[in-house]
């Protein structure tokens, strides 16, 4: 996906467009595309109602939460064993590795799955609509 | 035993190295930051969007502190696998960010986290809070890399004693100040990403070496930690070497204690406000999420490496336990000691301890600039411009008065990273991200996710949050109370956890709904614009460098 259609030039809030080219420590502001049709609020509020984007919300939402709960549910599932079955946890496993330390490794295996899962949730099934509905907002005139 | 209490390698060869790194640092940042100015409109042609893949690694750049090299590697030497937990959870915790933070707060926000819930709720009082948990937390993320860093400098000077640590850290606390007075924004974020690469390079070098010296044999190493450490003249308590392994051997005697510090780990990364403003640097969501992606390759990777280093610490480190508490900084000395030990000690082991401390305090310096940074751009642009001038203050003197913020920022740094110079800095920061979680987190989410949600909701949680994390934190151990506390004399402690996340977290999320059910529904055409804004992108601005 290239940078540039998505850039447009801030228009609901200019508090910051007006100061001296060297502020730091302030973050710097930069426009790096011609201007955008700035969607008015008539606009957003179609397209809040719009059919693809009740679509849209749903496929997030019925991938971000369910996984939000699984990973938070296996993160302090593996916490509370930590606590409450500590001899169960030290359960030698791998030579001196008990199975504690095997469930926190799979953690980290876990996150990276996850991450993998939701990119490709993302870039398959989020963002073709998130672009449609973006540019034709962006188009409208 | 004796020239571990004294210093480690030689203080002049360690001094020499390390200046090299801080001069070379600060001479990358000066030149960006000058060549920036030079061509002022490069910036507003396309020289200004960070890619996905470097801004990633300034995130690691910045999430991966001198608590994360420091720190845990120090608690997985003392206390073996509680250390551990640190590491998960730190690495755990950016899935909240990547699942429901990071893509729709870059469609929606500016570059602060007020920007975001002011778009549908009333803009002063909201930015206030905002700004001001914005100010609290930066301070105790502050305070810890402070303590690090007079640590570390001790430690390579050969140090000891209260006087000499705190005209240390009171001499790091200024040569900060000025690194960022010249450096800025975007200096800062170039420093991130040599940094992370260094310091990530720097650790799997350490890892492997350690890895090879027991035949790469992950159960060997852990053996060898335990024997150590069993040898009461070395273990930090009888028979410490068994208690590595097993779960519970910091936590043993105050098991909710862990339950509390693991809800702040897992909490509060999506709710620290320099991370927040790292979604930012980006143009757009897309990126955002490749960032976030790379952040989480780079960073959980670094963390397997801390576990490998912190028994690698336990194991090779002559003296054991013993003695690394004996070293300026405690705990927080382990790694650069190990790296001083790897080679062998003498020559070879000063230099390699000369060049991981110095990229320990590269490290800690560019955190802190981007630290101080975020804290100032949030007091001028929040507090000083939008809610006591109307959005309308003068430029000029909008950008004073961040300077100003700066310098005073700098001093409560110095002052509170001397009460806490001789804590583990990865607690310290943990209490950081305690406050982020109870006072941040809650607005966050809501306001992306919760149609209902209004300004008294957000108010009650950020107030409630920052207040309630702030007095338990004061009332706890961590301050008073225990042998290891900041202030061990006294004791007016009656919280019983160290970390306050248990309590102040669910307290914040019940104060969001007490609060969004007795105030009244508002901007309802604004909640909508919102949410298309923040699942589509539309309308958001384009790149915005730092």
């Amino acid at each position: 996906m290239s940078t540039q259609d998505d850039s447009t030039s801030p228009t609901w809030d200019k508090s910051e467009s007006n100061l001296p080219p060297d502020h730091w420590p302030l973050p710097e502001i930069s426009v790096t595309a011609p201007l955008k049709h700035q969607p008015t609020a008539e606009e957003f509020a179609a397209v809040a109602v719009s059919p693809e984007f009740a679509e849209l919300k749903h496929r997030f939402k019925s991938f971000a939460f369910p996984m939000t709960a699984v990973f938070l549910i296996w993160y302090f599932a593996y916490v509370l064993l930590s606590v409450f079955a500590r001899d169960f946890m030290a359960t030698p496993i791998i030579g001196n590795l008990n199975l504690g330390m095997i469930l926190g490794l799979l953690q980290f295996v876990t996150t990276f799955l996850i991450t993998w899962l939701y990119i490709r949730h993302a870039n398959k099934n989020l963002d073709p609509i998130a672009t449609k509905l973006r540019s034709e907002m962006e188009a409208q005139r | 035993m004796r020239l571990l209490e004294t210093a480690l390698g030689s203080p002049l060869l360690n001094i020499i190295i390390f200046g090299v790194f801080v001069v070379g640092t600060m001479a990358v940042v000066i030149t960006v930051t000058r060549s920036g100015q030079k061509s002022a409109g490069e910036m507003y042609t396309g020289g200004a969007a960070f890619s996905g893949r470097q801004n990633g690694l300034a995130i690691a750049g910045d999430y991966l502190s001198a608590a994360s090299f420091l720190g845990i590697v120090g608690a997985i030497a003392f206390y073996g696998y509680d250390g551990l937990l640190y590491s998960i959870g730190f690495l755990v915790a950016w899935l909240v960010a990547l699942l429901l933070v990071a893509e729709p707060l870059r469609n929606t926000g500016r570059y602060t986290m007020a920007d975001v819930l002011s778009f549908r709720m009333k803009n002063k009082p909201v930015r206030m809070a905002a700004a001001l948990s914005t100010l609290v937390i930066s301070f105790f993320y502050l305070l810890a890399q402070m303590a690090g860093a007079g640590g570390l400098v001790s430690l390579l000077l050969g140090l000891k004693g209260d006087l000499a640590q705190n005209t240390i850290i009171v001499l790091v606390g200024i040569l900060m100040i000025i690194y960022v007075m010249i450096g800025g924004m975007k200096g800062t974020t170039w420093v991130q990403m040599i940094k992370a690469v260094l310091l990530i390079l720097g650790a799997a070098i350490m890892s492997i070496w350690v890895l090879a010296t027991f035949g790469f044999n992950l159960s060997e190493l852990f053996g060898k930690a335990v024997e150590v450490n069993n040898d009461p003249a070395k273990g930090l308590v009888a028979q410490a070497g068994d208690m590595l392994l097993p779960p519970m051997s910091k936590y043993g005697s105050n098991p909710v204690g862990f339950i509390s510090l693991s809800m702040a780990l897992v909490f509060g990364t999506a709710g620290l406000p320099h991370v927040l403003m790292r979604f930012y640097t980006v143009p757009t969501a897309h990126e955002a999420r490749r960032s976030v992606t790379w952040a989480i390759g780079l960073i959980g990777a670094f963390y397997l490496f801390t576990l490998i280093l912190g028994f690698g610490a336990a194991a090779i480190i002559p003296g054991g336990q013993q003695a690394i508490e004996a070293l300026p900084g405690k705990a927080n000395a382990a790694a650069p000691a190990l790296a001083y030990w790897l080679p062998g000690g003498d020559l070879g082991g000063s230099i390699f301890l000369a060049v991981i401390s110095g990229v320990a305090f590269a490290t800690i310096l560019a955190v802190v600039a981007g630290l101080t940074i975020t804290a100032s751009a949030s007091f001028a642009h929040d507090i000083y411009n939008a809610v006591l001038k109307d959005g309308k203050a003068d430029p000029a003197k909008e950008v004073k008065v961040a300077r100003y913020t700066v310098l005073v920022i700098g001093a409560l740094a110095i002052v509170g990273g001397i009460a806490a110079k001789s804590q583990n800095i990865a607690f310290l920061v943990a209490l950081a991200f305690a406050i982020a979680a109870s006072a941040n987190l809650p607005s966050i989410l809501f306001s992306l996710y919760w149609k209902r949600f209004n300004t008294r909701g957000s108010l009650a949680s950020i107030y409630t949050g920052l207040a309630s994390s702030l007095i338990l934190i004061v009332f706890s151990p961590a301050v008073s109370g225990a042998k290891t506390s900041m202030m061990p004399d006294v004791d007016f402690a009656w919280f019983p956890y160290d970390n306050p996340a248990l309590v102040s977290i669910p307290l914040s999320f019940l104060a969001a709904v007490i609060g969004t059910y007795t105030g009244k529904a508002e901007f309802p055409e604004k909640q909508k614009e919102m949410e298309v804004r923040s699942m589509t992108g539309a309308g958001a601005d384009g790149a915005i460098a730092h």
